[in-house]
């Protein structure tokens, strides 16, 4: 009975010793002072041999009892020690996830692209072409097919940068619908289309007039347009700019090349249309120009205006952008002053 | 136009209308009104006074001490500085708690020891301009009338107890530039009847104009109507209260009796007319020509006028006395002295007045009119008002007749539509009866049988022609909050962007990405930095009259607006810049019209690319960072053939030995490079690299479609090589040997290491390569590597004189 009180002891001194490891090495060394090769429990089972042959099976049982006993320990702890490694290991490469990151290099679209674009987007969605055309132009597109012959009065809204008697940088992007209509045949289907582009006017640069700008404006040509359907139109157009809340409003107007002509205000994105400094407590924002086509216009460019109709309309994206994000001086949008530049990073 | 609310109110019936309402109707339904102002809004405590005595401070060179009767029982004292105070005036007095203008209050004070009881007040402290003060009370107090009432506010006595509504009115709007258009206009909004006071005009029959005037036009395309009526025996004087106020209210100064009815006339009628000194005429003639060539006019601004033929004028038969339509000659006007008026009432030929207007510098109440239009059928009414009112107020006679040439046809036009048109251009379902009414309203007579529309409008409508006019007339009545909100319902072709607009969107994407931020320059700058940086020869495209200098020409280069941005962003303390530009250029083709616009991109870096962190510096640019930003967007065009970058040490304005120009198959389509530094001192900046490119020439260049190739299932085979080359050997040289000597699998060729200094002798470089092979087919053979990479080695050695390391 001598080595069953051996081994059952060996198990208790054991098991406190594999409690008391508390690392991986010391428990190494302990599975190898009672497993090991030449370890304590292996001792024993050597000594089997001189035991009673009717002790054998009892005594051999009760070793592998031993044996699986401490492994069980050695492994548990040993799976204790590991976790408590790794948590060590992970404590040690904490980091201060508050510094900053590694900054990317990042431009962004100038704003008044951005806006150009957004509009662009839109229209393209309803089935408009992106048109562009010349800035430097004949008098004739820029003024006589606009229904503006020499000497007339309504020439002097326009102050303009002449290069010859004929040739001019153009005031408006108006030339460019002229010229798109000379070529659209409108056997192919109506013509729906918006130039955008830089205009120049001959202003003295101060906060609010800047000697060049930018236009974006709208033609649709076909055999049957209203006025209610310009309407429609820039509604769809105010909501997505400026809001789904957005209202529209029709004032009459004058242009020389729409009649009749009208000005186009959008309930104030600001105030909501109670009344505010943007909308100067009217609640109302003029935005747009627009109108039918004059039929003159459209004859010029050898369309039947008995047959055709169309309604056109522009904007500024300076203006927009000024009263979208409050910007207080035109020439910002010239100067290129990175700290104004940067601020246009967010895409809304 | 400043239209007064109680003016207007003579000819409509105002009661239910406020002046703000009236405002609003206007811009709704046609002609903007800019804003409602009430001039006596703001001022408070602002009486009648009556300076009973007025003696000099005995303390003072210029003040008054007055005794004031203000309508209380006492008088009371006031200090006074101004010059023209004297006993027995009526005055306008500011009593203590009293506001002026600009929110200033007055207060009892002591002016150098004597008791002030409040402020004697000038038209300026009320807050008049300047320029409608009469010249009289410019640099003194305003004296009221002799009826005036101590006590009483001074407000009514004023007329500022009006409310002043400034319209904006668009050039096609000219009968609403009179006080009798805007209640045409007002009668229409409102559905009102307009009634104006018939004028009687005695004429004295024993005295004809035949005596006095005969007229005559050369050309009566010049002028179609020219009529003298001769008011005699008046006398030249103050004007009336009720004609100042109104003036004033308007925005006109008032001058004397006659010049201020001919100003009356103007803003009632919108009728433009001028009175001569008919006896500083000296002539009983009066001829209307053109001038002739250098003929001289001193006008009255006392400015001496060299004419030419694009200018009418009023002649006395020899010599020029007036500027048709324009401003009167300083010889023949109007003074205290005049007796006997000549009278001119005419119509001019708009594009000359608007020439000559513009010409001279000249512009007027008088010659925007001409220009824009009048109304023919009041013509004649007009100077009948005027001659009748310079016979009341200048105690004179009007000479029985007119002295006339009469050319002008006044008629009604007529203009017709359908119901169906009207309809279908506003999109709405109007009545014919609702059509009717709105045609009456306006004041036209209108028929309407079956779907026609018949429209009889009237001369004081010139504007109205054709259809659409009309159809702009209803929907404004109508109103425009009533038409419906819809869409184009006809067939669409689909909408979207051409292959250049692509590209350019995808280019800016692709720079924003690397970090440029977009800039947008001017594209009128001066001619030496429109002429920089030129990637062809092209004469200048500038402006006939530019503004200045700065912005004179059109630009011929992007970079130049670029370096501006950058040396804006250095002078505000910001030294890094990452920006591009993509826009036109313009080259002057003496074969063509308009100059050729060409779609350039330039991009500009200098400082850091990144910011300085904990980490570290940002990435300091030089020459290679920014052409491996271009070079990666060149590879995303996809374009076939090879692109080249050439050293050019002798593009101006670059560095010589960092400048590179850009072949694609041969053809030069751009440069990249840093500034020269002399350019750079010059310009302000530091050391800066730019490059600019021709799109349009990206846009036309073939591109290639993506091809997929499969992801390789063998193995490839890497080689490295260091060589010891002369300096003056190119990277392109060696890549070319390599790959020309590389074998049928040689897919890749990699700098990575390139070393001068220590250990490597002057003169010399070492440059080390990576050299990938790949069979797509099979597993590469040791062998066939080897042997493809010594005939690379043997070719680098014999071909460029190199030393394998």
């Amino acid at each position: 009975m001598e080595i069953k009180t051996k081994l059952e002891s060996l198990q208790t001194e054991a098991l406190n010793e594999i409690q008391a490891a508390n690392d991986l090495k010391t428990l190494d060394h302990v599975r190898v002072l009672y497993l090991g090769k030449k370890g304590s429990i292996t001792e024993v089972l050597r000594g089997m041999k001189d035991l009673d042959p009717t002790e054998r099976p009892v005594i051999g049982a009760l070793a592998n009892v031993v044996r699986d006993a401490i492994q069980a320990a050695l492994d548990e702890q040993k799976e204790t020690l590991e976790a408590e490694a790794i948590r060590q290991a992970l404590l040690e490469e904490t980091i201060d996830v508050t510094l900053p990151g590694k900054k990317v290099a990042k431009g962004q679209s100038h704003v008044l692209t951005q806006i150009m674009e957004e509009i662009e987007d839109l229209f393209m969605t309803m089935g408009y072409q992106v048109i562009e055309g010349p800035e430097v132009e004949e008098d004739n597109y820029n003024f006589e097919r606009m229904n503006l012959p020499k000497d007339h009065p309504a020439r002097d809204m326009q102050d303009t940068f002449y290069i010859t008697d004929e040739v001019l940088l153009r005031t408006h992007t108006s030339p460019v619908q002229a010229r798109t209509m000379d070529k659209h045949d409108f056997s192919k289907g109506p013509l729906k289309m918006v130039s955008p582009g830089k205009v120049y006017r001959r202003d003295s640069d101060d906060a609010t007039h800047s000697h060049q700008f930018n236009q974006i404006e709208g033609l649709v040509i076909a055999e049957e347009v209203s006025m209610a359907d310009l309407k429609g139109t820039l509604n769809v157009f105010a909501k997505k700019l400026f809001g789904a809340d957005r209202e529209i409003r029709l004032r009459p107007s004058y242009f020389p090349f729409t009649e009749p002509s009208v000005e186009i205000d959008v309930s104030c994105f600001k105030c909501g249309g109670q009344g505010c400094n943007v909308c100067k407590h009217t609640g109302w924002i003029e935005i747009l120009g627009g109108g039918m086509v004059h039929p003159n216009v459209l004859e010029m460019s050898g369309i039947d205006s008995s047959r055709y109709s169309g309604f056109a309309f522009g904007l500024g994206p300076e203006r927009v952008a000024m009263l979208k994000y409050g910007i207080d001086d035109i020439r910002h949008f010239y100067q290129n002053d990175l700290r104004f530049l940067n601020q246009f990073k967010v895409k809304e | 136009m400043n239209v007064s609310y109680k003016w207007l109110s003579e000819y409509l019936n105002l009661d239910s209308i406020t002046p703000e309402e009236l405002a609003e109707k206007l811009s709704r339904t046609g002609i903007e009104v800019e804003d409602v102002t009430i001039p006596q809004e703001g001022l408070k405590k602002i009486v009648v006074g009556h300076a009973l005595s007025v003696v000099d401070h005995p303390d003072s060179d210029h003040l008054h001490i007055c005794q004031v009767d203000i309508g209380e029982e006492e008088p009371s004292q006031i200090v006074c500085g101004a010059p023209n105070i004297a006993a027995g005036q009526k005055i306008i007095v500011a009593l203590p708690g009293s506001r002026i203008t600009g929110n200033k209050k007055i207060k009892k004070s002591k002016m150098r020891g004597e008791v002030s009881n409040g402020m004697v007040c000038s038209l300026e402290e009320l807050g008049y301009s300047d320029k409608v003060i009469p010249k009289k009370y410019a640099d003194g107090i305003y004296v009221l009338p002799e009826d005036a009432v101590p006590g009483e506010e001074v407000f009514s006595y004023l007329a500022m107890d009006d409310a002043i509504l400034d319209l904006s009115v668009t050039a096609n709007r000219a009968d609403a530039l009179s006080m009798r258009g805007v209640a045409h206009e007002v009668a229409a909004v409102y559905d009102l009847e307009p009634s104006f006071k018939e004028v009687v005009l005695t004429e004295d029959s024993t005295d004809k104009v035949e005596d006095y005037m005969s007229v005559s036009v050369e050309d009566t395309t010049d002028a179609p109507i020219y009529t003298i009526r001769v008011i005699k025996d008046i006398k030249v004087k103050e004007s009336p209260m009720w004609l100042q106020t109104k003036l004033m209210n308007a925005g006109i100064r008032p001058l004397n009796n006659i010049v201020d009815i001919t100003n009356y006339i103007l803003l009632e009628y919108g009728q433009p007319l001028h009175a001569f000194d008919y006896d500083q005429l000296n002539s009983k003639e009066i001829l209307v020509r053109r001038a002739k060539e250098n003929e001289e006019l001193v006008t009255l601004d006392e400015e001496e006028r060299t004419l030419t033929s694009n200018n009418i004028v009023i002649t006395d038969g020899q010599k020029p006395v007036a500027l048709a339509g324009v401003m009167g000659g300083l010889d023949s006007h109007i003074t205290d002295d005049t007796v006997t008026v000549a009278l001119e009432a005419a119509l001019f030929e708009p594009i000359s007045v608007r020439k000559t207007a513009k010409e001279l510098n000249l512009r007027s109440e008088s010659s925007s009119r001409f220009e824009k239009g009048i109304n023919l059928a009041t013509l004649q009414q007009a100077s009948e008002h005027a001659a009748a009112l310079m016979a009341e107020l200048g105690e004179g006679t009007v000479v029985s007749g007119v002295a006339s040439v009469d050319t002008a046809e006044v008629k009604d036009s007529v203009v017709k539509t359908t119901l169906g048109k009207i309809n279908r251009s506003l999109g709405t379902a109007i009545s014919a009866e609702e059509i009717e009414k709105i045609f009456h309203q306006l004041g036209f007579g209108v028929t309407i049988s079956n779907e026609e529309v018949t429209v009889v409008v009237p001369p004081r409508r010139w504007d109205i022609h054709i259809e659409a006019d009309l159809i702009e007339e209803v929907a404004r009545i109508y109103g425009y909050d009533r038409l419906p909100s819809t869409l184009p319902t006809t067939e669409s072709l689909p909408g979207g962007l051409t292959t250049k607009q692509r590209l350019v969107r995808h280019t800016r994407r692709f720079l924003e990405d690397a970090g440029l931020a977009q800039a947008i320059s001017y594209v009128l700058t001066t001619p030496e930095k429109a002429s920089r940086f030129m990637m062809r020869e092209s004469d200048m495209t500038q402006l006939e009259m530019p503004m200045s200098e700065e912005r004179s020409t059109l630009r011929m280069n992007l970079i130049s607006g670029l370096l501006d941005d950058v040396q804006y962003n250095l002078s505000h303390n910001n030294q890094h810049a990452a920006l591009y530009e993509t826009g036109r250029v313009f080259y002057k083709d003496p074969t063509q019209t308009l100059p050729i616009e060409e779609e350039h991109l330039a991009g500009v870096i200098t400082g850091s690319l990144g910011e300085k962190d904990w980490q570290g510096e940002g990435e300091e640019v030089d020459f290679y960072v920014l052409k491996g930003i271009l070079g990666e967007l060149m590879t995303t065009y996809g374009l076939v053939g090879e692109v080249e970058y050439q050293q050019d040490t002798n593009r101006s304005d670059m560095h010589p030995g960092r400048t590179a120009t850009i072949l694609l198959n041969g053809e030069e389509i751009g440069f990249i490079g840093q500034i020269h530094p002399v350019t750079a001192k010059e310009l302000d900046i530091n050391e800066t690299y730019a490059f600019e490119l021709n799109l349009d020439a990206i846009v036309q260049a073939e591109k290639e479609a993506t091809v997929y190739r499969g992801i390789p299932k063998y193995p490839g085979m890497t080689r490295d090589v260091a060589l010891l080359v002369d300096d003056t050997v190119t990277n392109q040289q060696i890549v070319d040997v390599i790959l020309e000597k590389g074998g049928k699998y040689l897919k890749h060729v990699r700098l990575f290491d390139l070393y001068q200094g220590e250990h490597i002798a002057p003169g010399k470089k070492s440059m080390a390569y990576t050299l990938a092979y790949l069979n797509p087919e099979a597993t590469l053979q040791e062998e066939e590597v080897t042997k493809a990479f010594e005939e690379v080695k043997e070719a680098i050695v014999t071909q460029l004189n190199a030393e394998i390391r």
